[in-house]
Protein backbone atom coordinates (compact mmCIF):
# COMPACT_ATOMS: atom_id res chain seq x y z
CA UNK A 1 0.00 0.00 0.00
CA UNK A 2 1.40 3.39 -1.02
CA UNK A 3 0.80 6.21 1.42
CA UNK A 4 0.47 9.90 0.64
CA UNK A 5 1.61 12.42 3.25
CA UNK A 6 -1.04 15.11 3.65
CA UNK A 7 -0.13 18.39 5.30
CA UNK A 8 -3.07 20.43 6.47
CA UNK A 9 -6.45 18.92 5.59
CA UNK A 10 -7.47 18.91 9.25
CA UNK A 11 -4.55 18.92 11.58
CA UNK A 12 -5.06 17.73 15.15
CA UNK A 13 -4.04 14.96 17.48
CA UNK A 14 -6.53 12.20 18.22
CA UNK A 15 -7.39 11.27 21.78
CA UNK A 16 -4.50 8.82 21.96
CA UNK A 17 -2.08 11.61 21.01
CA UNK A 18 -1.32 10.50 17.43
CA UNK A 19 -1.16 12.76 14.40
CA UNK A 20 -3.05 11.37 11.47
CA UNK A 21 -1.66 12.74 8.22
CA UNK A 22 -1.16 9.86 5.80
CA UNK A 23 -3.77 8.36 3.49
CA UNK A 24 -3.65 5.40 1.13
CA UNK A 25 -3.03 6.21 -2.51
CA UNK A 26 -5.27 3.48 -3.91
CA UNK A 27 -8.67 4.57 -5.19
CA UNK A 28 -11.56 2.15 -4.71
CA UNK A 29 -14.16 4.40 -6.30
CA UNK A 30 -13.05 4.87 -9.89
CA UNK A 31 -13.33 8.09 -11.87
CA UNK A 32 -16.30 8.74 -14.09
CA UNK A 33 -19.11 7.64 -11.78
CA UNK A 34 -22.53 9.24 -12.01
CA UNK A 35 -22.56 11.23 -8.76
CA UNK A 36 -23.57 14.89 -8.96
CA UNK A 37 -20.69 17.40 -9.18
CA UNK A 38 -19.54 18.27 -5.67
CA UNK A 39 -21.13 15.25 -3.96
CA UNK A 40 -19.64 15.10 -0.45
CA UNK A 41 -20.96 11.55 0.05
CA UNK A 42 -18.41 10.47 -2.57
CA UNK A 43 -15.63 12.17 -0.55
CA UNK A 44 -16.82 10.26 2.52
CA UNK A 45 -17.01 6.88 0.72
CA UNK A 46 -13.64 7.46 -0.95
CA UNK A 47 -11.96 7.96 2.43
CA UNK A 48 -13.88 5.12 4.09
CA UNK A 49 -12.65 2.63 1.46
CA UNK A 50 -9.12 4.07 1.52
CA UNK A 51 -9.05 3.48 5.28
CA UNK A 52 -10.62 0.00 4.99
CA UNK A 53 -8.22 -1.26 2.31
CA UNK A 54 -8.61 -3.89 -0.39
CA UNK A 55 -9.84 -6.77 1.82
CA UNK A 56 -13.34 -5.41 2.08
CA UNK A 57 -16.77 -6.63 1.11
CA UNK A 58 -19.22 -3.82 0.50
CA UNK A 59 -23.01 -3.92 0.67
CA UNK A 60 -24.80 -0.93 -0.76
CA UNK A 61 -28.42 -0.41 0.13
CA UNK A 62 -30.80 1.49 -2.11
CA UNK A 63 -29.46 5.02 -1.83
CA UNK A 64 -27.58 7.59 -3.89
CA UNK A 65 -24.43 5.44 -3.84
CA UNK A 66 -26.12 2.63 -5.76
CA UNK A 67 -26.97 5.09 -8.54
CA UNK A 68 -23.46 6.57 -8.46
CA UNK A 69 -22.00 3.14 -9.25
CA UNK A 70 -22.94 3.61 -12.88
CA UNK A 71 -24.83 1.68 -15.52
CA UNK A 72 -24.78 -2.12 -15.98
CA UNK A 73 -22.44 -3.83 -17.07
CA UNK A 74 -19.98 -1.28 -15.65
CA UNK A 75 -19.47 -0.14 -12.09
CA UNK A 76 -17.19 2.38 -10.41
CA UNK A 77 -16.67 0.20 -7.31
CA UNK A 78 -13.30 -1.55 -7.37
CA UNK A 79 -14.29 -3.74 -4.39
CA UNK A 80 -16.66 -6.74 -4.28
CA UNK A 81 -20.05 -5.10 -3.95
CA UNK A 82 -23.57 -6.39 -3.43
CA UNK A 83 -26.47 -4.06 -4.11
CA UNK A 84 -29.37 -4.71 -1.75
CA UNK A 85 -32.95 -3.61 -1.31
CA UNK A 86 -33.92 -0.70 0.91
CA UNK A 87 -35.03 -2.55 4.02
CA UNK A 88 -32.43 -5.30 4.27
CA UNK A 89 -28.92 -3.84 4.04
CA UNK A 90 -27.92 -4.82 7.58
CA UNK A 91 -29.69 -8.18 7.33
CA UNK A 92 -27.69 -9.03 4.20
CA UNK A 93 -24.51 -7.93 5.97
CA UNK A 94 -25.35 -10.56 8.62
CA UNK A 95 -25.69 -13.15 5.85
CA UNK A 96 -22.40 -12.16 4.22
CA UNK A 97 -20.64 -12.30 7.58
CA UNK A 98 -22.02 -15.79 8.14
CA UNK A 99 -20.37 -16.83 4.85
CA UNK A 100 -17.15 -14.82 5.27
CA UNK A 101 -15.96 -15.83 8.72
CA UNK A 102 -12.38 -14.60 8.22
CA UNK A 103 -11.72 -11.67 10.58
CA UNK A 104 -9.23 -10.21 8.08
CA UNK A 105 -12.03 -9.37 5.66
CA UNK A 106 -14.08 -6.32 6.55
CA UNK A 107 -17.80 -6.24 5.85
CA UNK A 108 -19.04 -2.69 5.32
CA UNK A 109 -22.72 -1.90 4.79
CA UNK A 110 -23.52 1.47 3.30
CA UNK A 111 -26.93 3.09 3.31
CA UNK A 112 -28.34 6.57 3.12
CA UNK A 113 -30.40 8.24 5.79
CA UNK A 114 -33.70 6.95 4.37
CA UNK A 115 -32.37 3.38 4.32
CA UNK A 116 -31.16 3.71 7.91
CA UNK A 117 -33.42 6.06 9.82
CA UNK A 118 -36.79 5.19 8.24
CA UNK A 119 -36.86 1.98 6.23
CA UNK A 120 -33.82 -0.03 7.30
CA UNK A 121 -33.95 0.62 11.04
CA UNK A 122 -35.41 -2.77 11.96
CA UNK A 123 -32.74 -4.65 9.98
CA UNK A 124 -30.01 -2.52 11.55
CA UNK A 125 -31.39 -3.05 15.05
CA UNK A 126 -31.63 -6.79 14.41
CA UNK A 127 -28.09 -7.08 13.04
CA UNK A 128 -26.66 -5.22 16.04
CA UNK A 129 -28.67 -7.43 18.40
CA UNK A 130 -27.31 -10.57 16.66
CA UNK A 131 -23.80 -9.19 17.29
CA UNK A 132 -22.81 -9.34 13.61
CA UNK A 133 -19.19 -8.35 13.03
CA UNK A 134 -19.61 -5.53 10.52
CA UNK A 135 -19.40 -1.78 10.04
CA UNK A 136 -22.59 0.05 9.15
CA UNK A 137 -22.10 3.44 7.52
CA UNK A 138 -25.07 5.78 7.33
CA UNK A 139 -24.32 8.79 5.17
CA UNK A 140 -26.85 11.40 5.98
CA UNK A 141 -27.88 13.97 3.38
CA UNK A 142 -31.04 14.68 5.38
CA UNK A 143 -33.59 13.69 2.70
CA UNK A 144 -34.32 11.02 0.07
CA UNK A 145 -31.83 12.56 -2.36
CA UNK A 146 -31.97 9.89 -5.05
CA UNK A 147 -35.73 10.16 -5.69
CA UNK A 148 -35.87 13.97 -5.64
CA UNK A 149 -35.35 15.24 -2.09
CA UNK A 150 -38.45 14.06 -0.28
CA UNK A 151 -38.62 14.50 3.49
CA UNK A 152 -37.09 11.73 5.60
CA UNK A 153 -36.95 11.10 9.34
CA UNK A 154 -33.54 12.71 9.28
CA UNK A 155 -34.59 16.04 7.75
CA UNK A 156 -33.96 18.82 10.29
CA UNK A 157 -36.54 21.22 11.66
CA UNK A 158 -37.45 24.01 9.23
CA UNK A 159 -35.92 22.51 6.07
CA UNK A 160 -38.07 22.73 2.96
CA UNK A 161 -38.09 19.63 0.76
CA UNK A 162 -40.34 18.67 -2.14
CA UNK A 163 -42.86 17.10 0.26
CA UNK A 164 -42.53 19.79 2.96
CA UNK A 165 -42.46 22.96 0.82
CA UNK A 166 -43.04 25.31 3.79
CA UNK A 167 -40.48 23.72 6.09
CA UNK A 168 -40.58 20.55 8.16
CA UNK A 169 -42.37 20.96 11.48
CA UNK A 170 -40.79 17.99 13.27
CA UNK A 171 -37.30 17.43 14.64
CA UNK A 172 -34.53 15.30 13.22
CA UNK A 173 -34.36 11.75 14.53
CA UNK A 174 -31.15 11.22 16.52
CA UNK A 175 -30.07 7.93 14.92
CA UNK A 176 -26.69 7.96 16.68
CA UNK A 177 -28.42 7.98 20.08
CA UNK A 178 -30.83 5.21 18.99
CA UNK A 179 -27.93 3.00 17.89
CA UNK A 180 -25.93 3.97 20.99
CA UNK A 181 -28.78 2.64 23.13
CA UNK A 182 -28.09 -0.88 21.74
CA UNK A 183 -24.90 -0.97 23.86
CA UNK A 184 -22.83 -1.18 20.68
CA UNK A 185 -19.02 -1.74 21.01
CA UNK A 186 -18.11 1.21 18.80
CA UNK A 187 -20.08 4.06 17.33
CA UNK A 188 -18.94 7.36 15.86
CA UNK A 189 -20.17 10.38 13.97
CA UNK A 190 -18.05 12.01 11.28
CA UNK A 191 -18.12 14.55 8.48
CA UNK A 192 -16.14 14.52 5.19
CA UNK A 193 -15.09 18.12 5.93
CA UNK A 194 -12.72 16.49 8.46
CA UNK A 195 -11.40 13.60 6.32
CA UNK A 196 -8.49 12.58 8.55
CA UNK A 197 -10.86 12.33 11.51
CA UNK A 198 -13.19 10.18 9.38
CA UNK A 199 -10.38 7.83 8.28
CA UNK A 200 -9.12 7.44 11.82
CA UNK A 201 -12.60 6.53 13.04
CA UNK A 202 -13.03 3.93 10.28
CA UNK A 203 -9.65 2.35 11.12
CA UNK A 204 -10.52 2.29 14.82
CA UNK A 205 -13.94 0.77 14.08
CA UNK A 206 -12.54 -2.00 11.87
CA UNK A 207 -10.02 -3.00 14.56
CA UNK A 208 -12.85 -3.85 16.96
CA UNK A 209 -14.87 -7.06 16.76
CA UNK A 210 -18.64 -6.83 16.78
CA UNK A 211 -21.18 -4.42 15.29
CA UNK A 212 -19.93 -0.90 14.57
CA UNK A 213 -21.85 2.14 13.42
CA UNK A 214 -20.70 5.31 11.69
CA UNK A 215 -22.99 8.29 11.10
CA UNK A 216 -21.60 10.66 8.45
CA UNK A 217 -23.14 14.03 7.66
CA UNK A 218 -22.79 14.65 3.91
CA UNK A 219 -24.05 18.00 2.60
CA UNK A 220 -25.91 17.52 -0.71
CA UNK A 221 -25.44 20.52 -3.06
CA UNK A 222 -28.62 20.10 -5.17
CA UNK A 223 -30.82 19.08 -2.25
CA UNK A 224 -29.60 21.65 0.26
CA UNK A 225 -29.59 24.27 -2.52
CA UNK A 226 -25.98 25.31 -2.17
CA UNK A 227 -23.51 25.72 -5.02
CA UNK A 228 -21.42 22.65 -5.90
CA UNK A 229 -18.17 24.05 -4.49
CA UNK A 230 -19.61 24.83 -1.03
CA UNK A 231 -20.37 21.27 0.18
CA UNK A 232 -17.24 20.86 2.31
CA UNK A 233 -17.53 24.38 3.71
CA UNK A 234 -21.16 23.85 4.77
CA UNK A 235 -20.19 20.60 6.53
CA UNK A 236 -17.60 22.57 8.47
CA UNK A 237 -20.22 25.19 9.40
CA UNK A 238 -22.53 22.41 10.64
CA UNK A 239 -19.83 21.26 13.08
CA UNK A 240 -18.84 24.80 14.11
CA UNK A 241 -22.43 25.82 14.83
CA UNK A 242 -22.88 22.62 16.91
CA UNK A 243 -25.90 21.46 14.92
CA UNK A 244 -23.84 18.29 14.29
CA UNK A 245 -21.47 16.83 16.88
CA UNK A 246 -18.40 14.74 16.09
CA UNK A 247 -17.89 12.12 18.76
CA UNK A 248 -17.14 8.46 19.23
CA UNK A 249 -18.67 6.11 21.74
CA UNK A 250 -16.84 3.03 22.98
CA UNK A 251 -18.65 0.77 25.43
CA UNK A 252 -21.05 3.56 26.42
CA UNK A 253 -18.26 6.04 27.09
CA UNK A 254 -18.53 9.17 24.97
CA UNK A 255 -15.42 10.94 23.63
CA UNK A 256 -15.97 14.25 21.88
CA UNK A 257 -13.66 14.83 18.88
CA UNK A 258 -11.36 17.83 18.67
CA UNK A 259 -13.32 19.95 16.11
CA UNK A 260 -16.48 19.65 18.20
CA UNK A 261 -14.69 20.45 21.48
CA UNK A 262 -13.39 23.66 19.87
CA UNK A 263 -16.86 24.41 18.48
CA UNK A 264 -18.59 23.87 21.84
CA UNK A 265 -16.31 26.38 23.54
CA UNK A 266 -17.25 29.12 21.11
CA UNK A 267 -20.06 28.08 18.72
CA UNK A 268 -20.91 30.29 15.75
CA UNK A 269 -24.59 31.36 15.55
CA UNK A 270 -26.86 28.80 13.89
CA UNK A 271 -28.02 31.52 11.49
CA UNK A 272 -24.58 31.47 9.79
CA UNK A 273 -25.08 27.78 8.98
CA UNK A 274 -28.73 28.00 7.92
CA UNK A 275 -28.57 31.20 5.86
CA UNK A 276 -26.10 29.78 3.31
CA UNK A 277 -28.56 26.99 2.41
CA UNK A 278 -31.49 27.61 0.09
CA UNK A 279 -33.66 25.01 1.81
CA UNK A 280 -33.92 27.20 4.95
CA UNK A 281 -34.71 30.40 3.02
CA UNK A 282 -38.41 30.28 3.99
CA UNK A 283 -37.71 29.79 7.69
CA UNK A 284 -39.36 32.45 9.88
CA UNK A 285 -37.58 34.43 12.64
CA UNK A 286 -39.43 32.53 15.41
CA UNK A 287 -38.44 29.18 13.91
CA UNK A 288 -34.83 30.33 13.68
CA UNK A 289 -34.88 31.25 17.39
CA UNK A 290 -36.53 27.92 18.26
CA UNK A 291 -33.85 26.01 16.31
CA UNK A 292 -31.09 27.97 18.08
CA UNK A 293 -32.66 27.10 21.46
CA UNK A 294 -32.67 23.41 20.51
CA UNK A 295 -28.99 23.60 19.57
CA UNK A 296 -28.19 25.33 22.87
CA UNK A 297 -29.99 22.56 24.76
CA UNK A 298 -27.92 19.97 22.85
CA UNK A 299 -24.67 21.79 23.69
CA UNK A 300 -25.67 21.86 27.37
CA UNK A 301 -26.47 18.13 27.25
CA UNK A 302 -23.13 17.14 25.68
CA UNK A 303 -21.22 19.50 28.03
CA UNK A 304 -22.72 17.60 30.93
CA UNK A 305 -22.01 14.17 29.40
CA UNK A 306 -18.35 14.84 28.49
CA UNK A 307 -17.59 17.36 31.22
CA UNK A 308 -16.26 20.08 28.91
CA UNK B 1 -26.97 -25.60 -10.35
CA UNK B 2 -26.01 -22.60 -12.43
CA UNK B 3 -27.32 -19.28 -11.16
CA UNK B 4 -27.67 -16.36 -13.51
CA UNK B 5 -26.47 -13.12 -11.92
CA UNK B 6 -26.18 -9.59 -13.22
CA UNK B 7 -22.52 -8.82 -12.56
CA UNK B 8 -20.96 -5.43 -13.32
CA UNK B 9 -17.22 -5.05 -13.67
CA UNK B 10 -15.14 -2.12 -12.37
CA UNK B 11 -14.42 0.35 -15.16
CA UNK B 12 -13.00 3.84 -15.24
CA UNK B 13 -15.78 5.97 -16.68
CA UNK B 14 -18.71 3.73 -15.77
CA UNK B 15 -21.07 6.59 -16.62
CA UNK B 16 -19.24 7.85 -19.66
CA UNK B 17 -16.88 10.79 -19.95
CA UNK B 18 -18.09 12.88 -17.04
CA UNK B 19 -15.71 15.69 -18.01
CA UNK B 20 -18.34 16.74 -20.55
CA UNK B 21 -20.55 17.95 -17.65
CA UNK B 22 -18.05 20.62 -16.74
CA UNK B 23 -18.71 24.35 -17.10
CA UNK B 24 -15.60 25.63 -15.28
CA UNK B 25 -12.25 23.87 -15.40
CA UNK B 26 -9.77 23.98 -12.46
CA UNK B 27 -6.30 25.25 -13.35
CA UNK B 28 -3.51 24.77 -10.79
CA UNK B 29 -0.83 27.45 -10.55
CA UNK B 30 2.23 25.46 -9.46
CA UNK B 31 4.08 28.64 -8.37
CA UNK B 32 1.52 29.44 -5.67
CA UNK B 33 1.01 25.81 -4.59
CA UNK B 34 2.15 25.03 -1.03
CA UNK B 35 1.65 21.24 -1.39
CA UNK B 36 -0.93 20.82 1.36
CA UNK B 37 -2.86 18.27 -0.80
CA UNK B 38 -6.24 19.70 0.24
CA UNK B 39 -7.40 19.48 -3.40
CA UNK B 40 -6.35 15.81 -3.59
CA UNK B 41 -8.06 14.99 -0.29
CA UNK B 42 -11.33 16.81 -0.95
CA UNK B 43 -11.81 15.90 -4.65
CA UNK B 44 -15.04 13.82 -4.72
CA UNK B 45 -13.95 12.03 -7.89
CA UNK B 46 -10.28 11.42 -7.21
CA UNK B 47 -9.39 13.17 -10.46
CA UNK B 48 -6.58 15.20 -8.85
CA UNK B 49 -3.52 12.98 -8.43
CA UNK B 50 -0.97 13.39 -5.58
CA UNK B 51 1.36 14.82 -8.25
CA UNK B 52 -1.27 17.58 -8.62
CA UNK B 53 -2.28 16.85 -12.18
CA UNK B 54 -5.98 17.09 -13.04
CA UNK B 55 -7.64 14.40 -15.18
CA UNK B 56 -9.80 16.66 -17.34
CA UNK B 57 -11.50 13.70 -18.97
CA UNK B 58 -13.44 12.91 -15.78
CA UNK B 59 -13.28 16.13 -13.70
CA UNK B 60 -16.87 17.35 -13.27
CA UNK B 61 -15.77 20.88 -12.42
CA UNK B 62 -17.47 21.16 -9.03
CA UNK B 63 -14.91 23.67 -7.75
CA UNK B 64 -14.37 22.17 -4.28
CA UNK B 65 -10.59 22.19 -4.93
CA UNK B 66 -10.58 25.93 -5.71
CA UNK B 67 -12.78 26.65 -2.67
CA UNK B 68 -10.62 24.62 -0.26
CA UNK B 69 -7.21 25.80 -1.55
CA UNK B 70 -5.60 27.83 1.28
CA UNK B 71 -3.20 29.70 -1.04
CA UNK B 72 -5.77 30.29 -3.84
CA UNK B 73 -3.52 28.48 -6.32
CA UNK B 74 -6.50 26.94 -8.16
CA UNK B 75 -8.55 29.10 -10.48
CA UNK B 76 -11.82 28.08 -12.16
CA UNK B 77 -11.64 29.02 -15.85
CA UNK B 78 -14.71 28.92 -18.09
CA UNK B 79 -14.72 26.19 -20.75
CA UNK B 80 -14.95 27.30 -24.36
Amino acid sequence: MVLVFVMSADKFKDRHGFWTNTIAREEYILKGNSSCPGCTAMIALRHIFKAAGPDTFVLVGACCAVVCEGVYPNTCMALPTLDTAFACTAAMASGVRAAVTDRGINVIAIAGDGGTVDIGIQALSGAIERNTDFLYVCYDNEAYGNTGMQRSGSTPFGASTTTTPFGKKEDKKDIAAIVGAHNIPYMATACPSYPMDLERKVKRALSIEGPKFLHVLTPCPPGWRISADKGVEVGRLAVRSCSFFLYEMENRELFMSKPSIDAMKNPIPLRDYLSVQGRFSRMSEEDMKLAQEKVNANIAYYREVCGI
Amino acid sequence: MKVKMAISYPTVGASGRTGDWRVFRPVINQKLCIHCYNCYVFCPEGTISPELGVDYEYCKGCGICANECPSKAIRMVKEE
